[in-house]
């Protein structure tokens, strides 16, 4: 198991090299002058420029920029976890039971239905979905608040940065309820897309399973319908699927980007863009890097995991 | 007693041509002959729109700005699909940016399939030296990003700006094809006739474009039509973020971002433009669904 996981690990540092190199080629690229950009003036005299480029903060050492942004994205980074957290178990608890009735009643109008709506989920483009949850949910009905983290009126001191966990900690339930209308439309939103990748990839594994010989034996030995999805089918049949959710954390960070956008949730994804509208390189750099790192951290995670459900992996 | 029909006895019917066997296949998938047809439509649309909008793009109609949609006419003119915060024709906007999407969707994926072909090619005739290794490598760091992600940041290097966001787009799909090809070249090289190629004496060249490419055809085009969807996906995307097209272009992302403030007074500016990104991605999924299940039988359902 250990070699297993070193084996992993192994295979992960060179892509992680690859990705700082990658990056910082990239942005030393960039073209167009970040002092320009940031005072918004052109052709000011050399003395001007040389104060705002302190003013800035740009003279000080490359890692004292790099250091601050790291902190900045570390302040960041709980709001689009929370986010992505609720958005994928959102996709979870709706995707897998649909590509379950998928599969169990193939062919029929359930199954059409499933499938269409995932391929629609699966062709949209979040943004205007979003920006649809808004108009629907808050402009019409009033239902949800349109944008932010938690109403003014609640003051909650960060502790772990979730803002459920934090307003459960301080026993403030308007704020807690608060923090979670705000988080519904958005973790919708940026459910969406891994909802129908999770429905497409639990239906055709279960239909696989459920051709399987040990199927048919449960079921000649008298299982019930249930008891034989449920039991015998479903656990074989998830194990894909474990993959197919952790693959989807690329996909929630790239969606973060636009979510975040349209809802005004201060996290990293909103930050990376206003970064670059702003020609902020150590931001871009900063935030770009931390995303992949936890992006291949994960992906390293599920790999061991899976070797962990999977023994057939583990020693190929 | 009654006649026995003669018997053919002539030839066993020629084999359909792959094409039309491909065709009979695929037309038997009704979700793909909708794509299909809305993508004609599209097509359509894209090649004639100078004819087809009633009026230009850019043209501002200063006293009907953001009129719902509507057949009555305003001082002379019918807004179908109503008029956008400075008064153009929201109709006219959206089928000169079906040209645009469907510009972006050729163009990006005609950079990086031709890209892709030949890394792929190279990295699977050269399997086991350098050339390979430097490929793939940097191909898994590319995937390692998503895709979006790698967009923006492609993006704030070269700017922002249509032609920009189609580089990158071209870019971040580059690894699916190198990998894709690479993968189907070394299924075929162990073929016999591969082997047969090389020993009449055929170079590496012929080998690569004439002997093994047509054969590893049949997933690059179903990436390919797959990968329109993706490329006028993060287009639109890049646009809505305002690093892709810029105002006042037509393109859908870029005209939905332009109408967000409206979004609580006039929902026509922001839902029309979402809607035709949709279809035209779904469209594109749908028919790229049944191309893949018409070429390889193993897939079908």
């Amino acid at each position: 198991m250990l070699a297993f996981v070193l084996k992993r690990l192994a295979l992960v540092v060179p892509t992680f090299l690859g990705i700082t190199l990658l990056v910082f080629a990239l942005i030393r690229l960039i073209p167009g002058d970040p002092v320009e950009a940031l005072s918004g003036e052109r052709g000011m005299t050399e003395e001007r420029y040389q104060r705002l480029v302190h003013e800035f903060g740009l003279d000080r050492p490359l890692a004292v920029q790099y250091g601050e942004y790291v902190s900045e994205f570390a302040a960041r980074f709980p709001a689009t976890v929370e986010l992505s957290l609720v958005a994928i178990v959102f996709a979870v608890v709706v995707g897998v039971p649909a590509g379950i009735v998928a599969a169990v009643k193939r062919n029929t109008p359930w199954d059409y239905a499933v499938m269409g709506a995932s391929l629609t989920g699966y062709s949209m483009p979040i943004f205007w979905w979003g920006l649809l949850l808004i108009l629907a949910f808050s402009v019409g009905l009033g239902w949800t608040p349109v944008s932010g983290r938690l109403a003014i009126q609640y003051d909650i001191a960060p502790v772990t940065g979730f803002m459920l966990v934090d307003s459960l900690l301080a026993a403030d339930k308007g704020a807690f309820r608060s923090a979670l209308s705000h988080l519904v439309l958005p973790a919708i939103a940026l459910g969406t897309i891994p909802l129908a990748v999770i429905a497409r990839m639990t239906r055709s594994s279960m239909l696989e399973v459920l051709r399987e010989d040990y199927v048919r034996t449960a079921r000649a030995k008298g299982a019930g319908r249930l008891r034989v999805v449920a039991v015998h089918a479903l656990r074989n049949a998830l194990i894909p699927v474990v993959t197919t959710v952790g693959l989807q954390v690329g996909t929630l960070f790239a969606g973060a980007i636009l979510t975040e956008t349209i809802f005004a949730w201060p996290g990293v994804g909103k930050w990376l863009v206003e970064a670059i509208h702003r020609r902020d390189y150590a931001a871009v750099q900063g935030g770009i890097l931390c995303t992949a790192t936890v992006i291949i951290g994960v992906n390293l995670v599920v790999d061991v995991l899976y070797g962990v459900i999977n023994p057939r992996i583990r020693h190929a | 007693m009654s006649a026995v029909p003669p018997m053919d006895v002539s030839v066993a019917r020629a084999p359909p041509s792959p094409a039309r066997e491909l065709w009979r296949d695929f037309r038997r998938n009704r979700g793909a002959m909708i794509g299909l047809f809305v993508l004609a439509l599209l097509v359509f649309c894209a090649v004639f729109a100078d004819v087809i909008a009633p009026y230009s793009p850019s043209e501002q109609f200063r006293d009907a700005a953001l009129r719902p949609p509507s057949l009555t006419p305003i001082g002379g003119h019918v807004f179908l699909l109503g008029t956008d915060p400075v008064g153009r024709d929201i109709v006219s906007r959206l089928i000169h940016g079906t040209r645009l999407s469907l510009v972006i969707g050729i163009v990006s994926v005609g950079l990086s399939l031709t890209g892709g072909v030949v890394l792929g090619l190279i990295a699977g005739f050269w399997r086991g030296r350098t050339g390979e290794y430097v490929v793939m490598r940097l191909m898994d760091v590319m995937l390692a990003l998503p895709s979006l992600l790698l967009a923006v940041a492609v993006v704030a290097v070269l700017g922002p700006g249509l032609a920009n966001a189609m580089y990158a787009i071209a870019i971040v799909m580059l690894p699916h094809f190198v990998r894709l090809t690479r993968g189907a070249v070394l299924g075929e090289l162990a073929k016999d006739y591969v082997q047969a190629s090389r020993l009449a004496g055929a170079g590496t060249l012929r080998l690569m474009f004439d002997t093994v490419l047509p054969n590893c055809a049949a997933p690059l085009i179903v990436q390919a039509t797959l990968g329109f969807s993706s490329a006028i996906l993060d287009a639109a995307a890049l646009g809505f973020l305002g690093l892709g097209a810029q105002p006042p272009t037509p393109e859908w992302g870029s005209m939905l971002a332009s109408a967000l403030e409206f979004i609580q007074s006039a929902w026509w500016v922001v839902t029309l433009p979402g809607l035709a990104i949709l279809v035209t991605v779904l469209a594109f999924n749908l028919t790229g669904d049944g191309l893949r299940d018409a070429l390889d039988p193993r897939l079908k359902r």
